[in-house]
């Protein structure tokens, strides 16, 4: 049976579901790197460009940990996931940079996913992916038809209040039952969810009697809608989420407060969250604090800024009592 | 109406013509300086790239002087250039400046947006006379741009040092001066035949090529005029994207030569899909260089532009692979000159060491 690794790094905590199911169907195996830990991330951060982001470094070191573990990595070339917009160059350019890297590292497995060229194309993809496991269309057509069935199971999950780790089969992530606050926390869910990177900020928050929302929970179509008034349509997907879940439960008055967790160099972020800032300053007073973080972050900082924000959401609510 | 817009190498000249073409109210913007950077880089978002920070302070002088309407170019990503216009509003605004931005989308986002948008900027004028005023201005924009690849080929082998740049310089005065596209053609022969002039010394010359992100390739000022310095050096320049180029990608000749078909295919076997800006041409660029046996490449990119970032990412497999020197030159608003120079010289002398070594044993 062959064993296909998948690096637990960036879309694997968007797309994982569907993934896991194609290739078992396929008669593979799949084997996940371990969560991120401080060797992984020194792989990376090693191996990687200094300048690319942390997220991306991250995917190095996962990468590079399933060497001699597995056949092949899959590192899927993912250029849209919708008509209109892209994701992010670095989905663009991936497989080639894992490709570039000098390692004696599994063939890399993957194929370019691109929405922009029609489902037609998306269907030739999938087959082309399959393809190097079975000679069976149907068979490929089955796997991907259960594939993309978990992965709607799964994104019900998040819309009905799971947090990623949770819709992952991690049962320890429950989000809480009876809070004190609500606090929105926006970001890619590679960082928030990668308790290592995000210096496990979701559990923090936890602790400290806060209900955690992420973007996952806010219906597409209401993403749409809260963004439709801005005079410039945003071309990456994963920002329109970010902007969107913001807009949205600033709205319906939905959070005490925001948490926007940033990667160093994050492209796209850099200048949304001009954007983000000014555009919710317009609709709410609710505060919202931008959170930037790279490999040298440390956990202390993150501490000292999360307490003061908590805390002056605390204060800011005893006044209106 | 008072339109001013950012710096960007030769730009200013094209958009003088053109707007001089169609009575357009204009100012350009304070040449780019010390000052323009720091006051892109105070107002600019912070992990803005580079060429950001550096257009939002010469919209900022520009407006001071007392223009009214910013004209931008728009973008459809996923490169975040497309959404400069739309940060450089906002911040403007923030900072208290009241003007009418007009934001020149590709036509790829429909053409009927394009042309609206082109008759706000030019009222007066139908739209035939807007496409008449393009097509003949585009063709002295070509014309600048061989001009300069001229340059750049030339001073390796100019005789007094100085030459080629006097020369460069009264190419473009007589260019400027062309209006119909009669005298443009006879402007450029002129022109071209003025550095042609320039009285060479036959040399043995390394043969560098210089890569990377437009903006920082078309901007002496945020390169630190590395183009003179290298030809200065003795070193013959071939550099992957030019003015024109850049502005119509789609161009079935472009300045630098080939096309962009070829130098993507070129690139296929290292970077097999475009990844926004520059990334696939960069390593195309490389690679064809590599084989017709340059000496090295030099690579310039903003900090942290992602498309940049993702081709240096695949240096090393090229490295390995067509063994060419690559030196990556990452510009922000912290860069000094002394240190690209330095890396420079080094550079320099490990390409003729190595052209040396390559003598030797052939």
């Amino acid at each position: 049976m062959p064993k296909i690794g998948v690096p637990r790094a960036l879309l694997y905590y968007k797309y994982f579901p569907l993934w896991k199911t194609f290739f078992e169907g396929l008669g593979a195996e799949v084997v996940v790197s371990p969560p991120t830990n401080k060797r992984i991330l020194n792989l990376g951060t090693e191996t990687a460009e200094s300048e690319a982001c942390l997220p991306v470094k991250v995917f190095y070191g996962h990468a590079l940990a399933l060497k001699g573990e597995v056949d092949a990595l899959f590192v899927p070339r993912v250029v849209s996931v919708e008509g209109k917009a892209y994701t992010c160059p670095k989905f663009l350019g991936l497989p080639d940079m894992i490709k570039a890297l000098d390692d004696d590292l599994p063939p890399v497995l993957g194929t370019t996913f691109n929405l922009r060229q029609g489902w037609r194309r998306f269907f030739a993809s999938i087959y082309e992916l399959g393809s190097h496991l079975t000679r069976n269309p149907l068979k490929i057509l089955r796997a991907f038809y259960n594939g993309a069935r978990e992965l709607k199971i799964f994104d019900q999950k998040l819309r009905e209040g799971s947090l990623v780790p949770e819709a992952l089969g991690e049962t320890d992530f429950k989000n809480l039952a009876n809070p004190t606050l609500t606090i929105g926390v926006v970001g890619h869910p590679y960082n928030i969810f990668d308790s290592y990177v995000s210096m496990n900020l979701v559990k923090r928050l936890h602790r400290r009697g806060a209900k955690v929302l992420t973007p996952e929970m806010v219906p597409p179509e209401a993403i749409e809608e809260s963004i439709s008034s801005l005079p410039k349509s945003l071309f990456w997907t994963y920002e329109k989420d970010v902007v969107g879940a913001i807009f949205y439960w600033l709205e319906n008055n939905m959070v005490n407060g925001i948490i926007y967790m940033i990667s160093f160099a994050c492209g796209p972020d850099s200048l949304i969250q001009v954007l983000v800032e000014q555009e919710a300053r317009k609709i709410s007073p609710v505060p919202l604090m931008p959170l930037v973080i790279d490999e040298h972050s440390g956990e202390a900082g993150l501490v000292t800024r999360l307490e003061a924000f908590l805390d002056m959401i605390d204060r800011k609510r005893a006044r209106v009592h | 109406m008072k339109v001013t817009f950012p710096h960007m190498g030769t730009i200013d000249s094209l958009l003088s013509d053109l707007f001089t073409r169609l009575e357009i109210d204009f100012l350009v913007p304070p040449k780019t300086s010390t000052k323009t950077i720091s006051l892109g880089a105070r107002y600019a978002p912070e992990f803005a790239c580079f060429p950001l920070k550096v257009n939002i302070g010469n919209l900022i002088e520009g407006l001071d002087l007392g223009a009214d309407t910013v004209a931008m170019v728009g973008g459809l990503g996923p490169c975040r250039f497309g959404f400069y216009a739309e940060v450089q509003n906002r911040v403007l605004r923030d900072i208290g400046y009241d003007f009418e931005m007009i934001v020149l989308e590709p036509p790829a986002i429909g053409m009927k947006i394009f042309l609206e948008r082109c008759r706000r900027l030019a009222p007066k004028k139908s739209l035939w006379q807007i496409f008449q005023a393009v097509r003949i201005g585009w063709k002295k924009a070509v014309a600048v741009d061989e001009v300069e690849k001229r340059v750049l080929q030339t001073r390796a082998f100019e005789r007094k040092k100085g030459d080629t740049t006097r020369a460069h310089r009264r190419a473009l005065k007589v260019l400027s001066e062309a209006v119909t596209a009669e005298e443009i053609r006879s402007a450029r022969e002129e022109a071209l035949a003025i550095i042609d002039s320039v009285e060479r010394r036959e040399q043995d010359s390394l043969r560098v090529g210089i890569v990377g992100e437009f903006y920082i390739l078309l901007e002496p000022f945020v390169n630190f005029g590395i183009e003179e310095y290298l030809g200065n050096e003795g070193i013959y320049l071939e550099r992957s994207v030019y003015l024109t180029d850049w502005l119509n990608p789609g161009g079935k000749k472009p300045v630098f030569g080939t096309t962009r078909e070829k130098i993507h295919h070129a690139a296929e076997p290292y970077l097999a899909h475009f990844v926004g800006g520059e990334g696939q041409d960069t390593i195309g660029h490389i690679v064809e260089w590599a084989r017709e046996g340059f000496d090295g490449i030099i690579h310039f990119l903003p900090f942290t532009c992602m498309p940049e970032i993702i081709a240096k990412s695949i240096f090393p497999k090229i490295d390995r692979e067509l063994d060419i020197p690559i030196l990556s030159l990452v510009i922000d608003e912290q860069t000094g000159r002394a240190g690209v120079i330095t890396r420079l010289e080094a550079f320099i002398d490990l390409m003729r060491n190595k052209r040396k070594k390559r003598l030797v044993a052939s």
